[in-house]
Order: C-alpha cells, then structure tokens, then sequence
C-alpha cells in the first residue's frame, strides 16, 4: 500500500494527476458557483433586517471559510512532508499559500463592503476581523521566508515549519465570534444542533461552499502543475512531457 | 566527559549572561530605544495627562515589543557566524536544553530589564501607581512569551543575510495575541477594574510557547543548520 503511495506522491505522477483533474474542477466549479449565484442573488428572500445587502454573505462567508481550509491544507501538506519527507508536500503547500492569501483577502475586503451599510464603518478593530488579518499576515510571513533561502529544500522546510506554528490562528478564528462578544455575527451555519438561518436562504450558501471548494480544488490543480514543472525543471521527464506535446 | 543535562543547561545560561554582561552597550541599547520610543508618542500626539493616560497602555506594550524584537536577532547569530552554535549541536547535549537555556538567558537581559524599567515609562506616560503591579507582571508574561516566539523565528533566520525584517515580519503577526491582552490588563488596572481574566490568558498563553515553542525552535535551527 505503502509503495503506491508513494509512487502517486511522485512529481511525475502528480503532474499528470493534477493535469487530469483540472477540467473536472474547472467545469463543476463553474456549475456550481453559477446555480449558487443564480440562487444566492435571485431565488433567496431578502433578510427580514439587512434587505438585499446580505446577500454577499454568498462570496464573503465562503471565502473566510477556505481561507482557514487553506491554510489547515498548507500546514497539513507541509506536515506530512516534514515528518514522511514526500517532496510534492512542499509543493502543494506553495501552490496553496497565493491562493489562501487571495481569498483571505477577499473575505476581507467583502466583509468591510458588507460592514459599511450594516455596521456604519469599513473596518472595526473585532476580534474576528483583527484575526482574519493576523491570518493574511501568517501567509504573508510564510510566503516570504520560502524564497528567502538560497537552497529551495531549506526554504520548504522553513516555511512548513512556520505555517505549522501559525496553525494555533486557526481555531482561534474560528471561534473568534464565540468566545468574544463581537459586532461580527455569530455562527449560523456551522453550529450543533439546527442551523439559524432558514432552508430558503441555506442551500445557496451551501451550494456556495461547494463551489468555492471546487475551485479552490482547480487552481490549486493549475497551481500545482506549474510549482512541479518548476522544482523538477532539471528532470528527464519534465523534458520528454514537454516535447511530447 | 559526558555532562548531565541540567549541568549544561546552567552552562550555556552561564555562558549566555557572562557574554551579555561583556557587551553592556548592548544590554542598555534595547532599554535606550524602549525609553526613545515611549517619548516619540507623547511629543508626536499630545502632552496632556489624561490623554496620555488613555493610550499608554498600547504605547507601553508597542515599544516593548519593539524592543525586545530588536535584540532577537543576535539570538542564535553570532553563535551561527563564528561556529558555536554547531559545536552545540555537535555536543552531544540535546538542542532542546541548549535552546531553553540560550531563550531564557535573552529573556533575562532583553525581557526582565524591560519589566524593570517600565516604572519609569509608566510613571512618564502617568499610569497611576496602583496599575504598576499589573502593568509589570503582564509585560514580564508577555516579554517571556514573546522570547519563545522571537526564538522560533530566529531559529528560521539564522541563516539568511537578511534576515531582520523577515525576523520581524513573521514574529509580530505570532506576537499580536499578546499586544491585545497585554494591553487590555494594563488598560483594565489604570480604569481600576479587574485585570485578572487578561492576565489568566496571558498566562495560558506564557504557559503554552513555554512548553511548545523549544520543539518548534529546536527543528528550526536544525532545518537551517544542516
């Protein structure tokens, strides 16, 4: 079992995984975005208080959300290739770190959008925004010390060393709204029990993850192919695939 | 001769603040910069007391922190420059020990100094002097903390040309926890209500890089080393 794995774990393979992928994700994930719009913005009644405004909750709650399954999925994969030394860790891991950071930011950028009619202000010093950009500093900071490193190797292992330790932001986030008494809302989605938001505006939200994570799954797959042919651009089968083409 | 591991604990410690008291100047010049910085806010914003009174508690904890950041980088540096910092490892004792004893002995002259002298900033930017008890524990928990991330960092860096603004760039966003709750005793002990729920969480947070962050630091400096 084992040597399978690490024959799939091997660049080639996952280049060639990754390319196979790509459409897949690609054509779900504009489905999906595409039935979640057409339902978030359309078909959902207006909120009884916010009006029509709350509907960017459709881009902005997704968003938050893969940030953090971003940045778990670039600890993770730099985890497993610290503790089992799998080379192509590293590499999902830097393909992850520009696309976590964009959506970190576009949930905060959607959210001080969101924040101007509702709350009065584009930015309040809030436990989970201020979080949220502690977040988007941590990619920053991993990001950066990757290629600080004269030998690549090196720089990976720093960098998953770094995103690790910034894990502990993770949970903190997440129950940011929780344990403090913040101005953001509290959960309403993902919470024990039944979910307080009624079904009519849930499915869309719903159907917005999914396609956020679809196309979290595409980029990271474009992202990937492009971090692997880059590493191994001294390997005989990076030449043979490029001249096959 | 094989040394037990408290016995090269103490060495290294000893050897730590033996070097540190060699240098004086560059004891002071953390502390220098600590009392700069804390005078550039009342002459850039404004000289009256209540005023001042309002925003020293972040003055306090943003210069502190700038502070003792400013001394992180020469935690491992010149160790790594001249060689030391491999005949350590070479050794025979674990990292483990020698990077508890190398953090704590930075925390001793970088941290507990700045503790020590923050009487005297708090008294310029008039916190009254029944918030001084809190104001000095929650920077001795917070500086401490801070050491532990800033060895993390460090251990990162040791080998970069460059590496001071990287330093910084990945400490603080780690350190930002601790300006809030650091802050907020500070700011809860100056209005006279009870600091004590800020203080817990400092000391949670003290309490856990204590025992997490060596092993964190420890693979650093063996990522970087190697």
């Amino acid at each position: 079992m084992w040597t399978w794995f690490y024959r799939l774990a091997s660049p080639p393979s996952v280049y060639r995984v990754a390319a196979a992928l790509t459409p897949w994700f690609l054509t779900l994930a504009a489905i999906v975005i595409g039935c979640g719009l057409i339902a978030g913005l359309a078909i959902a009644p207006p909120d009884y208080q916010q009006g029509d405004a709350f509907r960017i909750i459709y881009v902005h709650a997704p968003s938050a959300w893969l940030s953090l399954f971003a940045y778990t999925t670039m600890a993770v994969a730099g985890g497993i290739a610290l503790i089992w030394r799998i080379k192509m860790g590293h590499a999902v891991a830097a393909a992850t770190a520009p696309i976590g950071a964009s959506f970190t930011l576009a949930a905060l950028v959607t959210g001080s959008l969101w924040g101007r009619p509702m709350w009065g202000t584009y930015w309040a010093w809030d436990p989970r925004l201020t979080s949220e950009l502690i977040l988007l500093f941590l990619y920053v900071g991993v990001m950066a010390l990757r290629p600080a490193f004269e030998d690549p190797s090196r720089g990976d292992r720093a960098a998953a060393l770094l995103s690790i330790v910034g894990v502990v932001n993770v949970p903190i986030i997440k129950y940011s709204v929780v344990w403090w008494n913040s101005l953001h809302q509290a959960a309403t989605v993902a919470k024990l029990g039944r979910p307080s938001m009624p079904g009519s505006m849930l499915w869309p939200l719903l159907t917005m993850f999914l396609g956020f994570m679809l196309f979290y799954g595409a980029v990271l797959c474009i992202r990937l192919r492009g971090e692997v042919l880059n590493r191994e651009r001294q390997a005989v089968w990076v030449r043979e695939a490029i001249k096959s083409r | 001769m094989s040394v037990g591991v408290w016995a090269a604990f103490v060495l290294v410690l000893r050897r730590e603040l033996c070097l540190s008291f060699r240098r004086p100047d560059q004891l002071i010049q953390p502390l220098v910069f600590f009392l700069i910085v804390t005078t550039l806010f009342p002459l850039g914003l404004s000289v009256q007391l209540t005023l001042l009174r309002e925003m020293a508690p972040g003055v306090l904890w943003v210069a502190a922190l700038l502070a003792s950041l400013l001394s992180l980088d020469a935690l491992f540096k010149s160790d790594a420059d001249d060689g030391t910092l491999e005949q350590l490892v070479l050794s025979g004792q674990g990292l483990y020990v020698i990077v508890l004893a190398k953090t704590l002995a930075h925390w001793l002259v970088s941290g507990a100094a700045l503790v020590l002298v923050s009487p005297v900033v708090g008294t310029a930017l008039a916190i009254p002097l029944t918030a001084f008890a809190t104001m000095m524990l929650s920077l001795a928990l917070g500086t401490l903390t801070l050491s532990w991330l800033g060895a993390i960092g460090a251990g990162l860096t040791v080998g970069l040309k460059r590496g001071n603004v990287l330093l910084s760039l990945i400490v603080l966003p780690l350190a930002m926890p601790l300006l809030i709750f650091g802050a907020g005793a500070t700011d809860r002990a100056i209005s006279g209500t009870s600091a004590a729920g800020a203080l817990y969480l400092l000391g949670a947070l003290c309490v856990l890089t204590c025992t997490l962050a060596p092993f964190a630091a420890t693979s650093a400096l063996r990522i970087t080393l190697e």
